[in-house]
């Protein structure tokens, strides 16, 4: 009996302007029934275009050339009319995309949108259709179905929205569903949930699936056999335990050895993948991981190696290894002094105290109800230390970005004072305000937007050198060639724009213009998350580094626990506009008191199958509440396995749970320090 | 820019507009002719030795008066576009980017002029003064300074929630830097699309204007009112009065719309890079 899906030499070529980019290489593979497939790799390594080659929805411009092959049940679908292989998208296979803000049609309802495929495909009436649309999104969990149908995707959140997309592939019971990055764009609590949903409905429904995504510890969970794919080839494939603890080729183990851990040493420096994946337009001779790759020998730059091995282990290199990297192989991570530790010290650098931020709904106000005010921020206290980092983490929508914003003057609190080193900030106007900024600075997410794409590097250096009145023209020169060296630009990149360079490149520019002024206290906000694995392990890296040699503090926000984890003395869990434990970055791992850290703990994928699939349900359930309608007393009692009628009467006080260690709740897991009230333990964490 | 150039429309429309600008600038100097006094014993020549155009009922070369009246033409086209596009890149700049009431009151103001009739305006102004090209140009800026006002405070209002204005702000840059150093650079594509669509505008404006007689007095030469005074003598069978301003009108139009659309498109490209 055929294989479900069998892909043989699939190659797929992208005729652009600057030349035909071969996006999808020679790969071959197969997928039984009722199994998972993951394809993994960094961006633009041809992962996305195998998963829509196989829907043949390529690109403009985009064909599948030479013997390329892709038999369902044997049926060959290259070369099949265009009629013909519409039955089979969407009805024999699926495609779940990654963004659910921009995949669904705001102008129609859920409703119809599902319908939509099972009218194509089944030929029913349109009552049958939406019987059918109501029964999928039961089935992929949107609570009451049936009056949700006539819903609009504005009127629903991300993970919801994510939820119709799946039920939208699921309509016509595919065979084959292809998953390409499906909960990136997700919350961790929401990517859990939307997870086990997959894995469940495989299960129940048979279907085969291709899992389509960057995250090692996705891979580790819900896949069955791994597909490592690089510059457009099949790199090593595998099953997914032995991918995890045998692997053979030296990307893999790269890739694996990059991403950080959350029971990652913060001591040692992350090891990292040098260079960048190669121009696809002109892949080199030879192994197209051979300029990367720390093993490389001249037979690597000249022969390309086939795949090899058993059937079960396939892999394409010359030098292959023999499991993970060994931790002894980095550097230690630089410290400062021994002040950098999160010791007594006497003053804080930062000081935040009892922060309130709202933002008026816009809109038409609804009679007798009164202005309607999203609740960003209710009373939000913290403390850094110079030289010290501090960790902010939460889902999206749980203030954090907001108390960034504050802690830099970017706003202002409506009540509360933000104090920099002795300095209340909220004092400070125009001018003074203006000089005062110098000694805080913020690093940015995005780095396609964060550089103004009009000047020159140099000038981008330059700017807020100018701006303070640092130094003549010459000394300012020579200062954007330190700080290009110091970032590890070379010093020619002051010439170019910055879409000559590559995201982790202009990510290191950020970092440089924010170190222009030597200030005292860098926030960053996801400083890593647009960025590819390899190059997120390079410039955290390089934030240890430069905090040693400029003594910087810095508050990093992210959402991603690992990489706070690695890189913070404290670290601070915010839920709706609330801080709800603070404590060091061990007491937040190993000694978590709240209920809520210890699920946004477990909702993070490890990059380890063993692990992964020995935990037990999804960590959180359900969605953050509507901060324009917080609930009463404790924030967090709606989604809160423990939550008892306490919690929605009495809002808890923050207790201590060790020194410096605190969390606001009632029943929490950890065991308080007897006699503390709320005032002491705010009192005791200063 | 280098999509700008490959682009054979950019070409086409560049090379239009240089030839027409030599044409009524430069050809003057070559081809001298009096535009001055009316010279009856010589009207409504056909074409021929002398003039290679003919001559209109006043007896001016047909040939050297749209030389002269392009002139006007061109410098009103021009003098409007810029000063439109300098005032309404500011307003729409600042309104923009300072966001909130400040951006609500400065929109009504623009709404508010937007809701008078153009074209009526500016007759019943022009019945009221006597026009020259300057006052001209003030009244057509007056009006069409809303426009790109309206398209520069889009742009600036999608560009201020990037995040290089934000680290300009960390940096301690004020909102003028911020408005001229980020902003404005950044929404220069719009800018020179709208600035290149004005010149058209306020060249077929102007010929409105004289056509219906209230444009340029005499003795000022301008394409509208050749136009306007040939059709009067065309069932006389004078067809060199109103097929070569019309001509040239028309192509001057077509060009500065060519190089209007050419930058729209190089600027989408360049948009979808990454």
């Amino acid at each position: 009996m055929p294989p479900l899906l069998e892909v043989r030499n699939l190659t797929t070529h992208i005729r652009t302007r600057r030349g035909t980019v071969r996006a999808v290489d020679d790969v071959s593979f197969t997928l039984e029934a009722g199994e998972t497939l993951g394809l993994v790799g960094e961006s633009g390594c041809g992962k996305s275009m195998t998963g829509l080659s196989l829907m043949g929805l390529l690109p403009p411009g985009g064909a599948m050339v030479g013997d390329s092959s892709v038999a369902l049940d044997g049926r060959e679908l290259v070369g099949l009319p265009e009629r013909d292989l519409r039955r089979v998208r969407g009805n024999d296979i699926a495609m779940v995309f990654q963004d659910p803000m921009t995949s669904l049609d705001p102008t129609k309802t859920i409703g119809h949108q599902v319908a939509e495929g099972v009218l194509l495909h089944r030929g029913c009436s349109r009552a049958e259709a939406a019987d059918r649309a109501a029964e999928v999104l039961g089935l992929v969990g949107l609570p009451h179905p049936r009056e949700r149908l006539k819903d609009y995707p504005h009127q629903l959140s991300g993970g919801l929205r994510q939820r119709v997309l799946i039920a939208m592939a699921l309509a016509n019971e595919p065979r084959v569903l292809i998953a390409d990055e499906p909960t990136t764009a997700l919350d961790v609590t929401i990517q859990a949930q939307i997870l086990a949903l997959l894995a469940d409905l495989r299960a129940r429904l048979g279907m085969a699936m291709i899992l389509i995504t960057h995250d090692m510890g996705v891979t580790a969970g819900h896949t069955d056999r791994v597909n490592v794919m690089y510059a457009g080839r099949i790199a090593e494939s595998t099953g997914t335990d032995r991918l995890f603890h045998g692997m053979r080729h030296p990307y893999t183990q790269s890739l694996l050895a990059s991403v950080p851990r959350l029971d990652q040493d913060p001591g040692k420096e992350l090891p990292t993948i040098p260079g960048m994946p190669p121009d696809l337009t002109d892949p080199p001779g030879g192994c197209r991981f051979a300029g990367r790759c720390r093993y490389a020998t001249d037979r690597c730059r000249t022969d390309e190696p086939e795949l090899t091995g058993s059937d079960q282990h396939r892999y394409a290199c010359w030098h292959p290894t023999d499991g993970p990297l060994p931790p002894s192989a980095t550097a230690a991570v630089p410290r400062a002094t021994e002040a950098a530790a999160p010791a007594v010290h006497d003053r804080p650098l930062l000081e935040a105290r009892g922060l309130v931020r709202e933002f008026p709904v816009r809109g038409a106000r609804i009679p007798g109800r009164g202005r309607r005010v999203v609740h960003a921020l209710s009373g939000v206290s913290l403390e850094l230390a110079p030289g010290e980092t501090f960790g902010l983490v939460g889902e999206s929508g749980c203030g954090k970005t907001t108390l960034g914003r504050l802690l830099v003057g970017l706003d202002r609190p409506d009540t509360g004072t933000v104090t920099l080193d002795g300095t209340d900030l909220g004092l400070l106007r125009g001018r003074e305000l203006r000089r005062r900024r110098r000694d805080l600075q913020m690093m940015f997410q995005d780095p396609f937007s964060s550089l103004d794409p009009r000047m020159r590097v140099g000038g981008i250096l330059r700017e807020p050198l100018q701006i303070q009145g640092i130094g003549t023209a010459r000394e300012q020169k020579a200062r954007v060639a330190e700080l290009l060296a110091e970032v590890g630009l070379p010093e020619r990149g002051a010439e170019l724009y910055p879409h000559e360079f590559s995201g982790g490149q202009r990510q290191r520019i950020g970092l440089a213009r924010a170190l222009a002024l030597t200030p005292k206290l860098i926030v960053a906000d996801e400083p890593v998350s647009a960025l590819d694995v390899s190059v997120r392990a390079q410039v955290l890296n390089l934030m240890n580094r430069l905090q040693a040699s400029h003594g910087l503090s810095y508050i990093v926000i992210s959402h991603d626990l690992a990489v706070v984890r690695y890189l913070a003395d404290r670290i601070g869990v915010m839920y709706l506009g609330r801080m709800v434990e603070v404590g060091s970055a061990d007491d937040i791992h190993l000694r978590a008191a709240h209920p809520y850290t210890a699920g946004l703990l477990k909702a993070v994928p490890v990059p380890d199958p063993q692990l992964e699939r020995a935990k037990l349900g999804t960590g959180i359930s359900g969605e953050l509440p509507s901060p324009v309608d917080p609930p009463s007393g404790c924030r967090f009692r709606t989604r809160c396995p423990l939550a008892r009628e306490r919690c929605a009467d009495e809002e808890p006080a923050l207790r201590l749970f060790g020194a410096g260690h605190t969390a606001a709740c009632h029943f929490p897991l950890q065991q308080p320090l007897p006699d503390t009230p709320a005032k002491a333990a705010t009192d005791a964490s200063a | 820019m280098a999509a700008f150039v490959r682009n054979r429309r950019a070409l086409v429309g560049l090379g239009m507009v240089a030839v027409i600008a030599a044409f009524c600038f430069i050809g003057p100097l070559l081809y001298r002719t009096d535009q001055v006094t009316v010279r009856l014993d010589l009207a409504n020549l056909p074409p021929g030795t002398g003039n290679p155009l003919g001559t209109d009922a006043s007896g001016y070369d047909v040939l050297g008066r749209m030389m002269a009246g392009g002139r006007s033409s061109l410098e009103l086209g021009f003098a409007v576009a810029l000063t439109t596009t300098v005032i309404g890149t500011l307003y729409g700049a600042v309104a923009g980017y300072l966001g909130g009431i400040v951006d609500a009151v400065m929109m009504r103001v623009i709404d508010t002029f937007l809701a008078i009739p153009g074209i009526v305006l500016l007759l019943i102004m022009v019945s009221m003064i006597t026009p020259t090209l300057w006052s001209i140009v003030l009244l057509l800026s007056l009006l069409s300074w809303l426009g790109a006002a309206r398209l520069v405070r889009g742009e600036v209002l999608a560009l201020r929630t990037r995040e290089f204005v934000l680290a300009a702000r960390m940096m301690g840059g004020t909102g003028g830097r911020i408005v001229l150093r980020h902003l404005v650079p950044n929404a220069a594509g719009v800018i020179i699309v709208s600035g290149t669509f004005t010149i058209a505008d306020s060249i077929l404006t102007l010929s409105a204007l004289s056509f219906l007689g209230l444009g340029l007095p005499p003795p000022h030469a301008d394409w509208g009112t050749m136009l306007s005074a040939g059709l009067n003598s065309l069932y006389d069978g004078y067809w060199w009065l109103v097929y070569p301003p019309a001509l040239i009108l028309i192509t001057t139009v077509v060009a500065f719309n060519l190089i209007g659309d050419a930058v729209h498109d190089a600027l989408d490209v360049r948009q979808q890079r990454p």
